[in-house]
């Protein structure tokens, strides 16, 4: 069999195909995003990009409700926009297995929070299956399915940022050509009004007591045996820390963590002297146990927050152990919107006119640190024009007149488009800005529904966003190149200032997008140089002070956007073509 | 064997770590790679680890434990060097970046860190931002920094090359085995 080092993402995705999947639906988030542009990679499988996660796991749904394999791919919070089909899919069940992928986010690499998806799993009554590197990753997914048809249940297949952005071994299989299920019209399991969702909840709960009796002879949760003094019951990567820490320690490692295996742990308690459940996040199996009524160690020993370690755990069980070498000051480097980024343009001119903005989710965040410091509020996907909306009802016009919203493309599509049509029902005269750099741009550049392009990469319709703007009824709406820093200065104080609900397109491209050329570049001019430092202040990494007070533009970093040239006063910075 | 790459979002440290990565597959060790991607590239301080041996079990290098430690910046560089063990050693690209919190004013730039990094480590440095200048190509610095890397690996330089022709784009292949040699060479 052929090896390869694969991203667990990628894993993930090979697992899928190997499968016999054939619809998947995602919406791009980090940590989850690759899996879809692996798999879409293979012919054989229909894959595309979806506005949002709920739309993503509906269309999985009607792809499973009529016979083949099928999955939805999203990050922990994307589960909290599909948790609407999530909850009542645990009832119709599968016809053909379902499998949804939820890419948690322990430690915050990007994200809004650290909330646990087993949590979630647990109250909708899912089990969830967790891999810990991404040999297992293939080999489990292609267990989650068999899982979800033998049990007839939509199954979460959890991970997490370093399983998913970390490489490890794989060894590939053929793809598995599963027959299509027949369709049969089911009125009792998938039409769900009362009637039927009361005979369906029985079901529910019946399949779980099967399950649960089940898990302690599923392969995928093992016990190695080892030292019988101490013990660990773990999942996902957290196995491969304790792995590390302490090699000779007896472990059960849980690949179905919920719903968990009560003899098999029952039985491990018994023959291991003291007990350690080390998970991420929260304190979703130690509780389980606990309220079994047996002796445990957990979170009293470990945080609920960020990303364990090896050394974290031998920390706890050895005790501390001092480092060879100290930790040195370091001035932060925190992530910083890149040079030629259009958004920079945008919250310069927000920032001038001490404008503040209700943001969303992007890499315009970022117009929330200095020098910038535009973005006063960042909550979820979407949120940024219904809080704006919120403020002006508060404590009305006057109160927003130094307000907008600020939102990208792809957020706007994925659910701020709700939001603006509330502001329309409900007679807003705020400001919203879309910051229209033509993709999704955090997550690495996926395509949606403005872009003319699926995640196959045939050409498609492309939304106007002007025109869906108009189509729900903005009275005003502004289509504006996002480096015109006159024209978004006059446009964005008007618009403020009147009574008419408007949207401003602000429109230029990511800088980091492919198929862009960008023949001239910045300099700055010592000997005409004033040193004033306005040109620092839009925050531009290819920028920097010298010694001597004068500015000099770093010609590899700068792609000649011509932001800083328009902030000079003194025509020190001039556009050239690139040498 | 334990390596760290650091650097700026941006500076090749995700495609560093993989050559080195691929290069110990082949050689027949298991190996493990973590990576960041998201938000945290965007210019911001990013850390990739790789590990080989007989048996891989956590993806990331442990403070305390690295054997060769990569810097593609010398602040990046005094920021990680903690993970070293205390016989690792470390290579650093000279060169300056200034994190946001310096260009604003809020942060000086430390002085002499690889003073202070030669003094505690076995420090290698070299300016591959020159050299790639010189090979006419300021894009395969990272390729400069692996070549002299590469020598303080392990691994022989057709293991290395062979990997490179494999994973760069079939256009750049020329040139960055000229990078790479450049920074063998060194």
């Amino acid at each position: 069999m052929e090896k390869r080092i694969m991203l667990g993402n990628e894993a993930i995705a090979r697992g899928a195909y190997e499968a016999g999947v054939k619809v998947s639906s995602a919406y791009p988030g980090t940590p989850s995003t690759e899996i879809s542009e692996f798999l879409a990679k293979f012919d054989a499988v229909y894959t595309e990009w979806a506005p949002n996660e709920k739309v993503a796991l509906e269309v999985a749904a009607g792809a499973s409700i009529a016979g083949v394999r099928s999955m939805a791919c999203m990050k922990h919070v994307g589960l909290n926009v599909a948790s609407d089909p999530l909850y009542t899919l645990a009832y119709t069940g599968v016809n053909a297995g379902l499998v949804i992928v939820v890419a948690d986010d322990p430690g915050l690499a990007s994200s809004q929070n650290e909330q646990d998806t087993r949590m979630i799993a647990r109250s909708a009554h899912l089990p969830v299956i967790e891999p810990s590197d991404s040999g297992e990753a293939k080999e489990f997914f292609k267990y989650a399915f068999e899982i979800s048809e033998k049990y007839d249940t939509p199954v979460i297949f959890r991970t997490t940022t370093k399983l998913s952005h970390s490489q490890s071994i794989v060894e590939l299989c053929d793809r598995a050509e599963p027959q299509d299920k027949p369709y049969e019209r089911n009125m009792a399991k998938y039409v769900m009004m009362p009637a039927s969702a009361i005979g369906r909840h029985k079901v529910v709960e019946a399949r779980e007591i099967k399950l649960e009796a089940d898990a302690s002879s599923l392969p995928i949760n093992r016990v190695e045996m080892g030292d019988t003094k101490i013990g660990f019951i773990t999942s996902g990567i957290a196995y491969q820390y304790v792995k590390e820490a302490c090699p000779d320690a007896s472990v059960l490692k849980l690949g179905m963590v919920n719903p968990l295996p009560k003899a098999m742990i029952a039985d491990f308690i018994a023959s291991v002297d003291t007990v350690y459940v080390f998970e991420e996040l929260e304190p979703v199996i130690e509780e389980q146990i606990r309220a079994w009524g047996f002796e445990v160690k957990g979170k009293e020993c470990f945080t609920k927050q960020g990303e364990y370690s090896a050394n974290m755990l031998r920390g706890v069980i050895y005790g501390e152990s001092a480092l060879a070498f100290e930790k040195a000051e370091a001035p932060a480097r925190p992530p910083i919107l890149c040079p030629g980024c259009p958004h920079r343009s945008v919250f310069s001119v927000l920032n001038k006119l001490k404008i503040h903005a209700a943001g969303d989710i992007g890499c315009y965040t970022l117009g929330a640190v200095a020098p910038l410091n535009v973005i006063d509020t960042t909550i979820c996907m979407g949120s940024s024009i219904s809080l704006l909306h919120g403020m002006e009802k508060a404590k009305g016009k006057e109160f927003i007149k130094n307000w907008v919203a600020t939102i990208g493309d792809s957020t706007f599509l994925h659910t701020g488009v709700n939001s603006l049509i509330n502001m329309v029902y409900n007679k807003s005269s705020a400001t919203v800005m879309i910051l229209d750099n033509r993709t999704t741009g955090m997550t690495g550049h996926q395509e949606h529904a403005a872009t003319g392009k699926t995640l196959k990469g045939e050409d498609t319709y492309a939304i106007d966003l002007a025109e869906l703007c108009r189509s729900i009824g903005v009275p005003r709406v502004i289509e504006i190149d996002a480096f015109d820093i006159k024209g978004l200065e006059a446009t964005i104080k008007e618009s403020v200032n009147g009574d008419t609900l408007t949207v401003i397109i602000a429109k230029a491209p990511c800088a980091l997008l492919k198929g862009q050329k960008f023949p001239n570049v910045c300099v700055c001019e010592p000997s005409e140089c004033k040193k004033c430092g306005m040109c620092l202040k839009i925050g531009c990494p290819a920028l920097t002070k010298q010694p001597d007070g004068t500015v000099k533009i770093d010609e590899t970093m700068c792609n000649g956007c011509g932001l800083c040239q328009s902030y000079c006063k003194f025509g020190a910075i001039k556009k050239i073509p690139r040498a | 064997m334990n390596i760290m790459v650091v650097g700026v979002g941006g500076q090749g440290t995700l495609l560093t770590s993989r050559i080195i990565g691929k290069t110990a597959l082949n050689a027949g060790w298991d190996v493990k790679l973590s990576e960041v991607h998201g938000m945290a590239q965007r210019g911001g301080s990013v850390v990739t680890f790789v590990r080989f041996g007989k048996k891989v079990y956590e993806p990331v290098c442990e403070e305390g434990s690295v054997d060769v430690l990569i810097s593609f910046e010398r602040l990046e560089a005094l920021r990680y060097a903690h993970f070293l063990k205390p016989d690792g050693i470390m290579i650093v690209n000279d060169t300056r970046i200034d994190p946001m919190t310096v260009v604003i004013g809020a942060k000086t730039y430390p002085e002499g860190i690889l003073e202070k990094l030669e003094s505690e480590h076995k420090l290698y440095t070299i300016n591959a931002g020159e050299i790639a200048k010189e090979l006419g190509n300021s894009k395969v610095v990272n390729t400069v920094v692996l070549g002299l890397s590469a020598k303080h690996i392990g691994f022989t330089e057709d293991e290395w090359l062979e990997t490179l022709r494999n994973t760069v784009p079939p256009k750049t292949v020329e040139i960055n085995t000229l990078a790479f040699k450049a920074g063998y060479e060194k």
